[in-house]
């Protein structure tokens, strides 16, 4: 099939938009964002305490297995064939691990820490 | 209000809930609820992809995600919290396949489709494939050598920073080769040429990924995680530039900062530097230089250790990775317990570096019920070392070892350690007089107020508690 590889461009794979129309103020943009992001992340993880940092590692794991938003959208191109149905399909198998493990360990990590006047009973090993 | 906008906005309040959820994580008491609401960012996020799908492959996607969700959902539930960093390393690895699938898959589409793909999506393409492809293999060869699967000890052959810096050099001249072919102008090498360049990348970019975690010793693995960590959020935002996709790119730009913090902590806490971590060899035999260290060791028993430990009225611990290596903290903490029911003062003392990951003796003494307010960090302890009566090491060694303030010649020097030398006695727990995995001899273990209880250090806590009740 032919016709433009249209999702490429904008977020979202109904974009009307085609590819060599990426312009220099999208460019931009998409640095401008990924710039900012940055600094923020920094902030943001400067004042998370050490003993946080297990489930923060785990926790970040799982945030990037935003990835699968990009599978999703190769899986689900009109155009798609079959290597491309197989790769992306394979990436979306593997961001889903990434995504429920990361936050379900982390969860259950979270769950274990307990301050002093909330320890529960002396034998529990919760799941 | 067209469709777009609305995705748009949509992704906009996933990315709010990611920083909300990062945010939530600076203390233990919200930390749980923050990590849902991260959950529910992502949900949001893929619900809005799935609705903006020209079309849904159905089958494939409920196969790929049953598999996914099937095996996160099982290592989560089964993984012991001694092996959480092999599956973090793991996951750091599949986060970056993951990438890298998702930037082969765009390419082969527009590809197949012979459609023109801009000089700026290229490069997009080319740093996803090899910042994925390098985070997989390498997040394989750190999980093979944190589960024990592959020898822990660093991997080094003459000129081999040279080979790597060869392998990284033909990478990225590969890429900017890749990055130039546009199908507009006519190429030398076709479009055949082009998708070979794009293989060549892929190759390339696992064998750096190998060749440049396997110098890399046990001890220092903590730092080679964070690093993947951050590579795997760096790998998705590539792959954000390549969909142009704001919600991938302030993702994994969150992501990645935190691996980059992280690496940053660990190599302060270790006083070396990144370059010095990846290229060294660290912990190879080179670093062992000459014992030198003179004197007697004084071993005892559990009964000895009972009565220091009895009559003490402020008691610190510095777990280490032998701790988890034993699977000891339970009894750890049914130790503590006793002890406080003494009327001493307990607390935990832990070294950044501590462990294979950051933070790791505190989840697993959080798993052990201990409270969290009794996890404390080094400067929070060595100010008042003097004041405490005893000092108890179960399997650390490297982040106690004085020869980071006293011997100038020590690999360790100038890191900074606990300083359990300076308290009224210190107890080590140890296997035998071996020297850590930075391959250090250690002259605390000769000090006069330390004492040595030889051991598996479970069942030498597990004498010591059966002392406290008899």
């Amino acid at each position: 099939m032919s016709g433009p590889w249209r999702c490429l461009l904008i977020g979202t794979a109904k974009s009307k938009e085609l590819i060599v129309e990426l312009n220099a103020a999208t460019m931009s943009l998409l640095l401008f964002v990924f710039v900012l992001a940055m600094f923020l992340g920094v902030e943001l993880i400067r004042k998370v305490p050490s003993q946080l940092h297990t489930p923060l590692m785990s926790g970040s794991n799982a945030i990037s297995g935003i990835t699968i938003v990009g599978a999703l959208l190769a899986l689900g191109h009109e155009t798609t064939g079959a290597t491309v149905i197989v790769l992306a399909s394979l990436a979306v198998a593997f961001a889903t691990i990434n995504v429920v493990g990361g936050y379900l360990v982390t969860d259950r990590m979270l769950g274990m820490f307990k301050s002093k006047d909330r320890t529960p009973d002396k034998e529990g090993r919760r799941q | 209000m067209n469709a777009e906008l609305v995705h748009g906005l949509l992704y906009i309040v996933a990315s709010v809930f990611f920083v909300l959820g990062l945010k939530m994580l600076s203390s233990p008491t919200t930390a749980r609820r923050g990590n849902i609401l991260s959950a529910i960012g992502m949900l949001i996020a893929v619900a809005t992809t799935l609705a903006a799908m020209e079309q849904v492959r159905w089958v494939w996607l409920v196969a790929a995600v049953g598999v996914g969700a099937s095996v996160g959902a099982l290592a989560a539930r089964l993984v012991k919290m001694t092996s959480m960093p092999q599956m973090v390393g793991l996951f750091n690895g599949f986060g970056g396949l993951a990438s890298m699938l998702v930037g082969w898959a765009q390419y082969h589409g527009a590809w197949a489709a012979e459609a023109d793909i801009h000089g700026f999506i290229r490069v997009a393409i080319f740093l996803t494939i090899l910042i994925g492809g390098v985070t997989f293999s390498g997040s394989l060869v750190a999980y093979g050598k944190l589960s024990g699967t592959i020898p822990g000890r660093p991997v080094l052959y003459k000129g081999q920073n040279f080979v790597n810096a060869i392998i990284l050099t033909a990478a990225v001249a590969v890429g900017i080769l890749f990055s130039m072919q546009e199908a507009g102008r006519p190429s030398a090498i076709g479009p055949t040429g082009a998708y070979l360049l794009l293989i060549g990348i892929v190759v390339l970019a696992f064998v750096l990924g190998v060749l440049s975690t396997i110098p890399i010793g046990g001890a220092d693995m903590p730092v080679v995680i964070c690093l993947l960590n951050s590579y795997s959020g760096l790998a998705a935002c590539a792959a954000g530039f390549v969909i142009g996709n704001n919600v991938l790119i302030v993702s994994g730009s969150l992501v990645g900062a935190s691996g980059i913090i992280l690496t940053r902590i660990m190599c302060k806490a270790m006083n070396r530097s990144l370059a010095n971590v990846l290229f060294s060899g660290f912990g190879s035999t080179v670093a062992t230089k000459a014992a030198g260290y003179k004197g007697e060791a004084k071993p005892i028993g559990p009964e000895d250790a009972y009565l220091i430990v009895e009559a003490a009225s402020n008691v610190v611990f510095a777990p280490g990775y032998g701790m988890a290596a034993a699977q000891a903290q339970h009894a750890v903490r049914e130790l503590a317990e006793m002890i406080e029911d003494n009327g001493a003062e307990v607390r935990y003392c832990i070294h950044p570096v501590a462990g294979r990951m950051p933070g790791h003796m505190n989840v697993l003494l959080a798993e052990a019920n201990v409270p969290y307010e009794q996890l404390v960090e080094p400067q929070d302890v060595n100010p008042n070392m003097e004041m405490v009566d005893v000092a108890i090491v179960i399997g650390a060694n490297d982040v106690v070892n004085p020869a980071a303030r006293e011997d100038e010649n020590s690999p360790l020097w100038g890191m900074p350690i606990i300083d359990v030398d300076r308290a009224r006695t210190c107890i080590v727990l140890k296997r035998s007089l071996n020297p850590g995995f930075a391959g250090v001899d250690n002259p605390l273990f000769f000090k006069e107020n330390t004492r040595m209880l030889f051991g598996d250090a479970k069942a030498t806590i597990t004498a010591l508690v059966a002392e406290f009740k008899g």
